[in-house]
């Protein structure tokens, strides 16, 4: 290590847990795939993989689904044997407004909290203050409104809900359909019609301003829910979304290891039908999927 | 100057937008063919171990070998700084940079995201201070002779690691220039490959 011991040597001035870094991992994680793992071994097989993120949790959402019950904050163990395997961010999830379990996932030094919907909300009608925290959170959204409520409560990155643990794209096309084409429609609309987009959307007036400017939301969108093929990352990519998250649809297939790489490729190759094509061919069963009059829970619905 | 940005994984569309700022031509690489007509690299943050499986998959790492050891200049940030220095600690085993840099950098040496910060940095050739965004950054812990460090970090401990360095025309930061609204670093970059080149550094 270079030394510079010199008296006039005074320590540099650093700001933690600012908007900039906050949204700035999720600008790194970009074209990335996300992929839910339960224990180590699971995280180390994502990692192998390509994963540029692991969401640690104690059920996959397709297990959630089937087992009922109350879904919570993972065993501070099982993120800390996970956060020992692998080299790339760890994140885990938090229920919808438990402010205290996401104190204690911050203070194991997750890198991003996820509020999810997955786990059974507890709180009816308050979401986590997430300006008072340093570590950073990502939040659902099935529409623009939504996702404009979770970033003026300090989210640094917003996913498209769409249905988790189903292995069926059409929620999150749904959801991320809603909410880039209301982002294009306030590209055109005029500085007076700022103000009834924001009554709307039950959202501050300023980040609609800031959309109508940049045409673009505030914070990396990425899509979750529903995807368990080459071919739906691919089409989420295209729809517009900036990274794919993966929960149920790699460790429920046949072959793990595989479908994640092949996911991993498609994310990068997305606008490549040829390359999408290759690394479809032969990765054996998706996970079983569910059609959405079958749902008995719709998990999108949670979240105000 | 057409100035090519690996687009395989991480925060290439900043790094696109501020070369154009900075007055280049950007191109987006995730092939071996985009590399054609392309007189310097930049090389994204992101995560390393991605970048480093893609780079096979893909067959751009010896297309980008082959262009790096003929000397062409590269920009690397982060993981692209990862991917250029000669030896990485704290890696993942299986994880192949080019070594185009003697240098020796640890990943994540600043610690996890809760360690991320900002910092205003002085950088020897630019006036006033340059901020500078720092997420779950890459340590450098040794230079070879042929690197000139142009910026560093001191600790609470007073120990101080270099966070910008260059070596010939190639430009290695710990840090992201390209998030920061401020393209100085961008424009040093694209100085000296122009000179590298034979141009003035515009399109």
């Amino acid at each position: 290590m270079p030394q510079d011991n010199s008296p006039n040597s005074t320590p540099t001035e650093r700001v933690t847990g600012g908007a900039r870094v906050k949204r700035g991992l999720a600008e790194m994680l970009r074209g990335g795939v996300i992929m839910d793992v339960v224990n180590a071994e699971q995280a180390k097989v994502a990692e192998d993989a390509g994963a540029v993120a692991v969401m640690a949790l104690e059920r996959v959402p397709a297990d959630i689904r089937s087992d009922g019950g109350v879904a919570r904050m993972s065993d501070p163990a099982l993120i800390q044997g996970i956060q020992a395997t692998v080299t790339v961010p760890v994140m885990a999830k938090a229920r919808i407004g438990h402010f205290a379990e996401a104190q204690v996932l911050e203070s194991l030094g997750v890198d991003y909290i996820d509020e999810s919907e997955v786990l059974t909300p507890a709180d009816e009608a308050h979401h986590i203050d997430k300006w008072a925290y340093t570590v950073p959170f990502v939040c659902g959204a099935t529409n623009l409104g939504e996702a404009l409520r979770r970033i003026s409560e300090g989210a640094a990155m917003i996913r498209s809900k769409g249905e988790a643990g189903t292995g069926n794209i059409v929620e999150a096309v749904r959801h991320l359909r809603s909410i880039l084409g209301d982002i294009r429609r306030i590209g055109v609309a005029d500085s007076a019609e700022l103000y009834d987009w924001a009554k709307k959307l039950a959202a501050p007036v300023s980040l609609v301003q800031e959309i109508a400017e940049s045409g673009r939301l505030p914070v990396p969108l990425f899509c979750a829910g529903g995807i368990a093929t080459p071919a739906d990352a691919s089409l989420v990519m295209q729809l517009g979304a900036e990274a794919v998250f993966v929960g149920s649809g790699i460790f429920k297939s046949e072959d793990p290891s595989r479908r994640a790489r092949a996911i991993v490729e498609a994310t990068t190759h997305y606008r490549e039908a040829a390359i999408v094509a290759k690394v479809s061919a032969g990765l054996g069963e998706a996970m079983p999927g569910q059609e959405e009059s079958e749902l008995a829970v719709k998990l999108a619905e949670r979240g105000w | 100057m057409k100035v090519g940005v690996l687009a395989l994984q991480g925060d290439f569309r900043e790094h696109a937008l501020a070369l154009e700022t900075a007055g280049a031509e950007p191109v987006e690489v995730r092939r071996p063919e985009h590399l054609a007509g392309v007189d310097a690299i930049a090389l994204p943050g992101g995560e390393s171990t991605t970048l480093s499986m893609l780079l096979d998959s893909s067959g751009l790492r010896p297309a980008l070998a082959g262009r790096l050891e003929d000397g062409m200049p590269a920009l690397g940030t982060c993981a692209g700084m990862i991917l250029l220095a000669a030896r990485v600690r704290d890696g993942r085993p299986d994880q192949r940079g080019f070594a185009t840099i003697d240098m020796t950098v640890r990943r994540n040496g600043f610690g996890r995201q809760l360690e991320s910060f900002e910092c205003d940095l002085e950088v020897t050739g630019l006036t006033g201070t340059v901020p500078a965004v720092f997420i779950r950054a890459p340590v450098v812990e040794e230079v070879g002779p042929s690197v000139e460090v142009l910026a560093s970090v001191t600790g609470a401990d007073g120990r101080t690691s270099p966070v910008l360095c260059r070596a010939g025309h190639h430009l290695v930061a710990s840090f992201h220039p390209e998030l920061s609204g401020d393209v100085r670093i961008h424009e040093m970059f694209l100085a000296g490959a122009a000179s590298a080149v034979g141009g003035d550094g515009r399109k």
